[in-house]
């Protein structure tokens, strides 16, 4: 029963998407003094579709709770002896079950935004929902023709197939949907930016209404990112916490384009400036995350996650990207000279830094998507290249330091005019801490160029991204001035980690047998048997290891490599000793013959600094998230009660 | 209208015809040796089984075109390949191999199991020649001419429908 009602929540949700977007083109094409009849209809079709949408994920869930193997996506997908949570996170771990997840999350906001936001112009609202209702549109045909999550089977499955077990790992079980939710969150954003195309009015209003959903999208793929990669770090045991993967690649170029729509929505809300550039960014940084999902699942590039390819999907995919993207490219190419220029600024000035800051992140996005997409391009002359770190590292960091540089003191410029006079002491500061960083990286050298310069700017950054907080009251500081503060100090750390990997990780590969010690960096790892062990559906050869630092404390660890058996496939379990300082990395490999095992060791100073400046910077989008909320629920409740009292003064 | 605001539909467009143009093309997941055309690389196996003697480069020399196997005991495609290469022992072709990383007894008893098509068999324990040859995995199966030039490359199993192509290839060998 659940499967039915699921499907036909789905229907109609289809048909209210379909509402909205025809009730909001009516709207706009209405003369500008009088009104469409439909256009009272579009707010309520939005979020009734919400509602609608998320009763259908419900009820899959529901389904897969159950574990219904009558319903051919959990006979697929599932398996009676799963856990619970791996049941349930079974629901979106598939094709059919993220794209209904994909669809909710974006009804569902629209749906809050056609509940709450009321700042813009009706007209801008009723284009922007129009929008929603569009891509929205395009993902229900997507379920309902081509992958129904709810289908049944003509008989019942016995039992299920089983999730993959690479996917069995509670971090991995979220990490999708967090990424979903920074993609839809874009969506959002997207709309936005067409809605204010269509009406012509890309106004500081409509930079404000726009910049929460940028900050939330941002926040969910900045956590999808670290987790991520964090995920690719202990669990495929190369000990590598980066490779380039075009998924990889998939997540960043959007975060890319949402950084750089951040910084330039906050100079439109401030200043009016960089209009049409920011609707620019608002429909790139949306494309970006089509574009990854189409990698992804299209498998037209080769990748570690093939788990999810499909090529008609893929196809699919690429026809709603075609549809979506080139729709608003083409507005753009014909609005965008319509809409008035903003305010001019100089060089040497807060939008000055900005700026700067956009063009570096817009160039990195360039060159990870060209280096994303050249093999496909060679490709299609037959031509097989493969692009790694070598391009991606050096060729990014050429636009990468620079703009740490500015980061270094743009956020200590005023608005529109500044001098670098006024600021000098900062910037003596920042100076003198670069000089003492110069001079410890060349002792310490030899060390490679790019882990030199992360070194030499990091600390420096670290200092500068406080700096702002100089001469200010720390309690009447807004929120999302500290949230700047705290992401810039994230970067700061995050840089640290990466270049203290790169230039200090030590690694070791030995064939030792029981009882025998190996040693790598300050550590000493002693193997003391390697024993079978059961988990509810694998068997793992599991080493018992002593890792003691510098003669200290032993520290029992287990790394394991686990088989699973449904269905069948082979994983490491790396284990690690995590010290304030870095971590111990140890994953036990194949027997060698004599008694003797296989073990890889690596010694990873400050490593951890990755990840715990990757929460930082989403800590930092947080406050600002909530800073800017808390201003525009204070600032609508002011503005009520003088509306109130108007109407009280007129009666 | 500013020229320049065209610019990025013009690049998404591109873009989509090329990524259109690339999902109709069918993937070939395939790494092709690009030892093809080019001569066998020196090398002298020893004997992986006790009834069949090691394999050499001088082997491939004598003018006969000849089938190349890689495989090994742990490879089950391999087992699912064996009747393929007794059908083409049995329509002439001269079958040699190299096992890759494999110990003497599961030779014997993987030739005792699923039977033993070639005429030698060496024992290539560090994938020396596999690698010397362009060969990424088991099975594979060369076409090697009678000057020992590697003339065709099979990557896989050999399916039923995979013979036919193997023996005129060959042919072709052959002249």
């Amino acid at each position: 029963m659940a499967a039915e009602l699921g499907l036909a929540a789905m229907w109609l949700a289809a048909a209210l998407a379909a509402l909205q977007l025809v009730a909001g083109a009516m709207a706009m094409n209405a003369r500008a003094d009088g009104t469409s009849e439909l256009a009272p209809l579009v707010r309520p079709a939005a979020v009734l579709q919400g509602l609608l949408a998320a009763f259908a994920f419900l009820s899959l869930i529901y389904l897969f709770a159950v574990t219904d193997l009558s319903v051919k996506l959990v006979a697929l997908n599932s398996h009676s002896a799963k856990p619970l949570i791996f049941k349930v996170a079974g629901a979106w771990g598939n094709h059919e079950g993220s794209m209904l997840l994909w669809v909710t999350v974006m009804s569902t906001a629209g749906a809050l935004i056609a509940l709450v936001e009321r700042r813009l112009p009706e007209k801008t609202m009723q284009a922007t929902l129009a929008a929603q209702g569009f891509v929205a549109l395009g993902f229900y045909a997507f379920l309902l023709f081509s992958s129904n999550p709810f289908e049944r089977l003509p008989t019942p499955a016995l039992e299920g197939n089983g999730l993959n077990p690479l996917l069995q790992d509670i971090g991995l079980a979220f990490h999708p949907p967090t990424l979903y939710f920074g993609y839809v969150g874009l969506s959002v954003a997207f709309s936005f930016a067409v809605g204010a195309l269509l009406t012509r009015q890309v106004t500081p209003d409509f930079a404000r209404a726009m910049r929460p959903w940028i900050l939330g999208a941002w926040i969910f793929l900045t956590v999808g990112i670290t987790a991520g990669s964090y995920w690719a770090y202990y669990e495929l045991g190369w000990g590598g916490w980066w490779f380039w993967d075009p998924v990889e690649n998939a997540s960043l170029m959007p975060w890319l384009a949402a950084t750089a729509l951040l910084h330039s929505a906050s100079v439109l809300a401030a200043r009016d400036a960089l209009r049409t550039w920011t609707i620019m960014l608002g429909v790139v940084a949306f494309s970006m995350s089509m574009v990854g999902t189409f990698l992804v699942r299209s498998g037209i590039l080769t990748s570690v996650h093939a788990f999810a390819v499909d090529p008609e999907r893929g196809t699919f995919i690429l026809a709603l990207l075609a549809i979506y993207i080139g729709g608003a490219l083409a507005v753009f190419a014909f609005r965008a000279g319509t809409v008035a220029e903003g305010e001019r600024f100089s060089i040497t000035s807060r939008e000055g830094a900005l700026v700067v800051n956009n063009v570096m992140l817009s160039a990195i996005l360039a060159i990870v998507l060209v280096g994303t997409l050249y093999p496909l391009l060679t490709e299609a002359f037959d031509v097989r290249v493969s692009v790694g770190p070598p391009y991606f590292n050096p060729v990014s960091a050429i636009f990468f330091f620079p703009m740490v540089a500015v980061l270094l003191v743009g956020p200590l410029l005023r608005w529109r005019r500044d001098s670098l006079a006024r600021i000098r002491p900062s910037l003596v500061i920042v100076g003198l801490l670069l000089l003492v960083g110069i001079m410890v990286a060349l002792l310490l050298s030899p060390i490679g160029i790019l882990p030199g310069l992360g070194l030499v700017f990091a600390p420096a950054l670290a200092v500068a991204s406080v700096l702002p907080l100089r001469g200010r009251s720390l309690r009447r500081l807004p929120l999302a001035t500290w949230g700047m503060v705290v992401a810039h100090l994230g970067i700061a750390v995050a840089l640290f980690g990466m270049a203290s990997e790169s230039a200090f990780s030590e690694e070791r590969l030995v064939a030792v047998q029981v009882g025998q010690t190996a040693e790598v960096g300050p550590w000493k790892v002693r193997l003391d048997g390697i024993q079978p062990v059961a988990g509810p559906n694998w068997t793992a050869l599991q080493g018992r290891m002593f890792a003691s630092y510098q003669g200290g404390r032993e520290i029992e660890i287990d790394p394991q490599s686990r088989s699973f058996w449904v269905p069948p496939q082979q994983t490491t379990e790396s284990a690690l000793v995590t010290r304030w300082n870095g971590q111990l990395y140890a994953v036990v490999g194949n027997e060698a013959g004599d008694g003797k095992w296989q073990l890889r060791l690596w010694w990873k100073p400050f490593v951890t600094f990755i990840w715990y400046g990757g929460l930082l910077i989403a800590l930092g989008g947080l406050l600002a998230l909530v800073g800017r909320v808390i201003a525009d629920l204070k600032r609508r409740h002011a503005k009520g009660r003088v509306a109130q009292r108007r109407k009280e003064a007129k009666a | 209208m500013n020229r320049w605001f065209i610019l990025p539909l013009v690049l998404f467009l591109a873009f989509v015809g090329l990524a259109g143009y690339m999902l109709t093309k069918p993937k070939d997941e395939f790494v092709e040796s690009r030892m093809i055309g080019k001569p066998l690389p020196e090398f002298a196996l020893p004997a992986a089984a006790v009834d069949r003697p090691g394999l050499a480069t001088r082997d491939f020399r004598d003018g006969k075109p000849r089938l190349l196997n890689i495989w090994a005991s742990w490879c089950i495609p391999c087992a699912a390949e064996a009747p393929q290469l007794e059908m083409l022992r049995r329509q002439g072709a001269d079958v040699v191999s190299v096992a890759i990383r494999d110990r003497p007894e599961d030779v014997a008893g993987f030739l005792a199991q699923y039977g033993n098509p070639y005429s030698r068999i060496g024992a290539d324990n560090l994938s020396v020649v596999q690698l010397g040859i362009g060969s990424s995995g088991v099975p594979e199966t060369f076409v090697i001419d009678g000057q020992g030039i590697i003339r065709y490359q099979h990557i896989g199993d050999i399916r039923p429908s995979d013979v036919p192509t193997l023996l005129e290839k060959l042919q072709e060998a052959a002249k």
